[in-house]
């Protein structure tokens, strides 16, 4: 069964590499071929429900690893011996966080056949889309840190291309490259951290890093290296999941396709964060948790803030993206863990859902995206209406519905936390988003569906989606109602999701390092285990949980009605113009309407930062640098110079020298040879005479 | 009574001997260098045949004195006809023009 499960996930792992390779390289001659990368995707589809189907009902407890080494270097110089392994591991989350990666990428590729029909590059699109595919699932897949990290960058890479798919737009181009850099910065905190790690234990895999960390070795002998290494692989998460401070990308990746703004920016890639958070949970240490907790819950409740202002649809939407993430990242800061990934999967469904909703609504009103020309469309489409709703419902946290489910369980968590720790501002702003996000969501819906038509030219021309769109919303929205998670459409936790599937792991760290509730207890094993399965976790956060219940239950439905009502006040009633109420709080308005001003913030600090210093080396290049190399280079032509006249004066003068010499003695010496033969013989005598008078041989 | 002696052959041998070199030397006339050189060569004659008489050699140097002979006609041969040729070119046998050889 196991080996089942490892082969499966390779060839679910492989199939969109395949069909990228095969797309982007055929595509061109066939443009029929990106139907290859859609069965494929099927395919993949199927064998995740295989998994998910075997890891859960045959292996729901043990968990399935399957490695090789890759690098193996026996006494390396400085590190000593080092064996570096890839491999999958597939436990639970692994399997779900398959299945919807593949559902909702599948249903992307379905929705873009007809959303993307007639682009000049459709094929391409394809293939980045099997590319992004292949790489979420490695992230997903991994057992270890250092693949983690590599298909980390190639979800990156894949972003990039999917946001910059109309480069040439100057706004899609440049998103583009806000996204990979913004993303750069976290991704190197994250690698900081995963060295920090590899320093110490000489290994990436998480089981074996996690084992060393609880049989007592930590980074450097300390606690505080440990908390660093958390935080440090958090800024990964950061990043990718667009939390403050680097959540300014995530809105203007907006300007990528809708599906894609679906698939990659709502759904999936910036889900990874969370994912890795899932993963690296058990080694954080509280402060590294408060850390997270203070940051998710900060970024929900900014992003809320700017969600109320903002008139194009996606722009809404992506804001409501980046609180939920908060929302997650909080959960796991707070120690819901089960939460934030449940709250994953809800989110991954709804928020797709929402997404293709508005691609549709868009395709629908020939790419009009400002939702204060719209208006009236649920008699237009109302397939895509009634999806939208329930999505919207979802995302409010109204029972019967998926989102309700998570959302209740993480405010409850951070209420818990609240009482445990004395944190409360986090359940406060948790609570605060809760009523913001039903506000803006069903301002959303609306000023979008309900009204009369602000633009009746585009109104008259719009039309309800083809089969292919609506099918995709229709599947997501069946699946953010409470009834496959839980059979209690107010508890979750009698869910199998939460009682058979997700369960919080043991943490490893350090005991005196875990906040107080965390620790396990004797009693813990036997009194309330059943309801909370959570060994780990203590008495008094069991009982804290359950004194939080219902408080959180009560608490989060009353503000969520009230945002609703809200906004059915001000938008559906018109009871109150919410115009005039924006003109009376201009500061406020203004201030959530520029987005906190944070890209101004931004541009003027790190964008001006950045140029001013290149500015500073460039002066260093053009002066020093350039400086030293035009000086050796002027010194190179002095000797140059210098010898070259040597060579002419000294050396040549000699040769030239010896050459008259030897001329002159010729030419003086020339004089004897008169070619009279008389002279000759008149030489011939006196030297004889003078042979005889000298040398006297007689 | 004064007796004849091999000196006395020598100096004539020396006395003609300088003859022709001055000869050699001094004439213009190719025809004239050439009688100059016989002189030479008739002067080493002398002295053959008188180191023949006088001295302990036996008939060598008479047999020389024949090879001399022999050679001179031959090397007279040889010459006119290098001086006619000298002619045919220059139109004259005058040693000292003819210094081509200098070039």
């Amino acid at each position: 069964m196991s080996e089942l499960l490892i082969n499966f996930s390779i060839a679910i792992l492989l199939l969109p590499l395949v069909g990228f390779i095969i797309v982007v390289f055929l595509g061109k001659r066939f443009p029929k071929f990106y139907l290859f990368e859609v069965i494929l995707l099927g395919i993949a589809l199927v064998l995740s429900i295989i998994v998910l189907y075997s890891k859960l009902v045959y292996l729901n407890t043990t968990d399935v690893t399957a490695s090789f080494t890759w690098i193996s270097m026996s006494n390396s110089p400085a590190v000593g011996s080092i064996s570096i392994e890839l491999g999958f591991k597939i436990d639970n989350v692994t399997a779900l966080m398959l299945f919807v990666v593949n559902l909702i990428s599948f249903l992307v590729h379905v929705f873009s056949i007809e959303y993307m029909r007639g682009d000049k590059r459709y094929t391409r699109y394809f293939a980045y889309l099997g590319i992004f595919t292949f790489s979420m699932l490695g992230i997903v897949l991994t057992h270890n840190l250092l693949m983690m990290y590599i298909f980390w960058e190639l979800v990156g890479l894949s972003s990039y291309l999917l946001i910059g798919f109309w480069f040439e737009k100057k706004s899609a181009s440049d998103a583009a490259k806000k996204a990979f850099i913004v993303n750069r910065i976290g991704d190197i905190g994250m690698f900081i951290g995963i060295l920090i790690l590899f320093t110490q234990y000489k290994t990436f895999t998480f089981d074996v890093i996690y084992q060393q960390i609880a049989s007592g070795i930590l980074p450097f002998e300390s606690n505080a290296w440990l908390t660093a290494a958390g935080i440090l692989v958090f800024m990964g998460a950061v990043g990718k999941s667009a939390q403050f401070p680097l959540h300014v990308w995530l809105p203007d990746a907006m300007e990528g396709p809708t599906p894609v703004s679906a698939l990659i920016h709502a759904a999936t890639m910036v889900a990874a964060g969370v994912y890795l958070l899932v993963r690296i949970f058990v080694m954080l240490t509280a402060d590294a948790m408060l850390v997270i907790a203070v940051v998710g819950a900060f970024t929900s409740l900014v992003a809320a803030t700017i969600a109320l202002t903002q008139n194009d649809i996606k722009k809404v939407l992506a804001y409501s993206t980046v609180s939920q993430l908060g929302y997650m990242v909080m959960s796991v800061g707070v120690g819901a863990y089960a939460f934030a990934f449940f709250h994953l999967v809800t989110h991954a469904f709804f928020k797709a859902c929402l997404f293709l909703g508005s691609g549709s609504v868009i395709h629908a009103m020939h790419h009009e995206q400002d939702i204060r020309n719209m208006g009236g469309l649920k008699k237009k489409m109302p397939l895509t209406y009634y999806t939208f709703l329930i999505s919207t419902l979802a995302i409010s946290g109204v029972p019967l519905f998926s989102g309700f489910l998570s959302k209740d369980g993480i405010l409850a968590g951070t209420l818990a936390f609240g009482k445990l720790t004395g944190h409360w501002l986090i359940p406060i702003m948790g609570f605060t988003v809760a009523g913001l996000t039903a506000f803006y969501m069903f301002r959303l819906v609306i000023l979008t569906f309900h009204g009369k038509p602000a633009d009746h030219h585009k109104y008259e021309h719009a039309h309800e989606s083809p089969f292919v769109m609506t099918a995709p919303l229709v599947i997501l929205a069946v699946l953010s109602i409470f009834i496959w998670y839980t059979p209690n459409p107010i508890g979750a936790d009698a869910g199998w999701v939460l009682k058979n599937w997700i369960k919080t792991p043991t943490q490893v760290t350090p005991l005196e390092t875990r906040f107080e509730f965390m620790k396990p207890t004797n009693s813990s094993r036997d009194s309330k285990t059943e309801v909370h399965q959570e060994v780990t976790h203590s008495v008094e956060y069991t009982e804290a949980i359950h004194w939080a219940h219902y408080p959180a239950m009560f608490l989060s439905l009353a503000v969520a009605a009230l945002g609703i009502l809200i906004a059915f006040i001000f938008y559906q009633w018109k009871k109150l113009n919410a115009d005039k109420l924006a003109g009376k709080l201009k500061l406020l308005y203004n201030f959530s309407l520029n987005k906190w001003f944070l890209d101004e913030l931004y541009d003027k600090t790190a964008v001006a930062g950045t140029l001013n210093f290149s500015s500073i080396l460039a002066w260093f290049d053009n002066k020093i640098v350039d400086g030293i190399v035009n000086g050796s280079a002027a010194l190179t032509r002095f000797t140059s110079k210098m010898s070259g006249l040597f060579d002419t004066f000294v050396v040549d003068g000699a040769v030239n020298f010896t050459a008259f010499f030897s001329g002159f003695v010729g030419l003086s010496f020339k004089k004897l040879q008169t070619g009279k033969v008389q002279t000759y013989i008149v030489f011939v005598v006196f030297a004889v005479i003078i042979l005889l008078v000298f040398f006297k041989p007689f | 009574m004064l007796q004849v002696g091999l000196t006395h052959f020598l100096i004539i041998s020396a006395v003609l001997f300088s003859l022709g070199i001055y000869g050699i030397i001094t004439r213009k006339n190719a025809v004239m260098v050439l009688m100059g050189i016989e002189l030479v060569l008739n002067s080493a004659n002398i002295n053959f045949v008188a180191f023949s008489r006088f001295g302990n050699f036996g008939l060598n140097g008479q047999v020389i004195a024949l090879f001399v002979i022999i050679l001179a006609a031959a090397e007279a041969a040889i010459a006119l006809a290098i001086v006619l040729n000298i002619y045919k070119t220059f139109t004259n046998v005058n040693v000292d023009e003819i210094d081509h050889l200098k070039e």
